[in-house]
């Protein structure tokens, strides 16, 4: 046991928690699996109400601002308790290409070339700023993100968020593969 | 309040969960996108696979919630934007190596940097609740 909590998780075994996840909520509190509409409840609780939008009560939504709290406690957890052995082992390929961008440093979750705050410059701030943005929008505006698509509209078979999922794709490869190197390269 | 209280419990596992198989790595979200490793696909499918069962279960035997409530599932309707919006999606999601779960995840662990993406995906929804109504739906 002590083994498998120092130890990074296989998909096959995480998979199948997050998808047990989907279950869990509905039969304990009717409630579906999504993380993206918190950000709309963070809106209207705390910013003023300038559109219909917002007017709405966010509180029936605590279980869900609960949650949120809840990942980011997950992620405390992760960091202290359960740490991860570091460097990632990120496959040889993808190293090599994000070497070519400028990344050296690969310790920690995310790339200490470009997002610690003594490296922190003008491309982080693109990536950090508008890439926040751009989620923030388009989950709303595509009414949901990988969670509430990705995971629970497909496991109840809605083709709508298969469009969803081949429209986060399209984004994620178009920055990925095209954008990310114009501002980095 | 005290009943909403087990949904800390749930998210705190499902951050937990992201942060042990590494979902929440900027590194592997761009192996994902570069189809360098099975990894991450093998995470999102995993869990598809089985919430889908999962539902599929739950419709047959007809499953009650705790309280004896009928199960209610409602799926997320049809307009333009959930291309639109999922292509803009897309592109944040590569460009912070993170969705909305991992965002609060990272911050969670001590990436305060990545607050930054959380703050700017706030103030994202915000914008986009001011000019909604001016986009095609």
């Amino acid at each position: 046991m002590i083994e498998f909590l120092s130890q990074p998780w296989p998909w096959y075994v995480a998979g199948p928690l997050i998808g047990l996840l989907i279950p869990l909520l509905l039969i304990v509190g009717n409630k579906p699996f999504g993380v993206s509409s918190t950000l709309r409840d963070i809106c209207a609780a705390t910013l003023p109400k300038v559109t219909d939008y917002f007017k709405y009560n966010w509180k029936e939504k605590t279980w869900n601002l609960l949650f949120v709290t809840g990942i980011a406690l997950g992620g405390l957890l992760g960091s202290t308790v359960f740490k991860n052995p570091e460097p990632i082992a990120i496959s040889t390929e993808t190293k090599s290409d994000l070497n070519q961008l400028g990344i050296q440093n690969f310790e920690g979750y995310v790339p200490s070339d470009l997002f610690a705050w003594e490296n922190i410059g003008f491309s982080s701030l693109v990536l950090l700023i508008g890439g926040g943005l751009l989620i923030g929008f388009g989950t709303r505006y595509a009414d949901g993100c990988t969670s509430g698509h990705s995971i629970f509209g497909l496991s109840i078979l809605n083709w709508v968020s298969l469009v969803a999922t081949i429209g986060f794709f399209i984004g994620g490869l178009l920055a990925s593969w095209i954008i990310l190197p114009l501002i980095l390269g | 309040m005290m009943k909403n209280l087990k949904y800390l419990l749930f998210g705190t596992i499902f951050g937990l969960i992201l942060y042990k198989a590494e979902v929440i790595s900027w590194f592997r979200i761009q192996e994902m996108f570069h189809f360098q490793s099975f990894h991450m696909y093998g995470v999102i499918g995993g869990a598809v696979v089985t919430g889908m069962i999962s539902v599929m279960i739950i419709k047959k035997k007809n499953i009650k919630t705790i309280d004896g409530e009928e199960i209610k599932i409602v799926p997320k309707k049809f307009t333009k934007g959930v291309m639109i919006g999922g292509v803009m999606f897309g592109i944040g999601w590569a460009f912070t190596g993170a969705c909305p779960g991992p965002l609060y995840a990272l911050v969670g662990a001590g990436y305060w940097s990545i607050g930054i993406a959380l703050l700017s995906a706030i103030l994202g929804v915000y914008l986009y609740g001011i000019v909604k109504n001016k986009l095609p739906h």
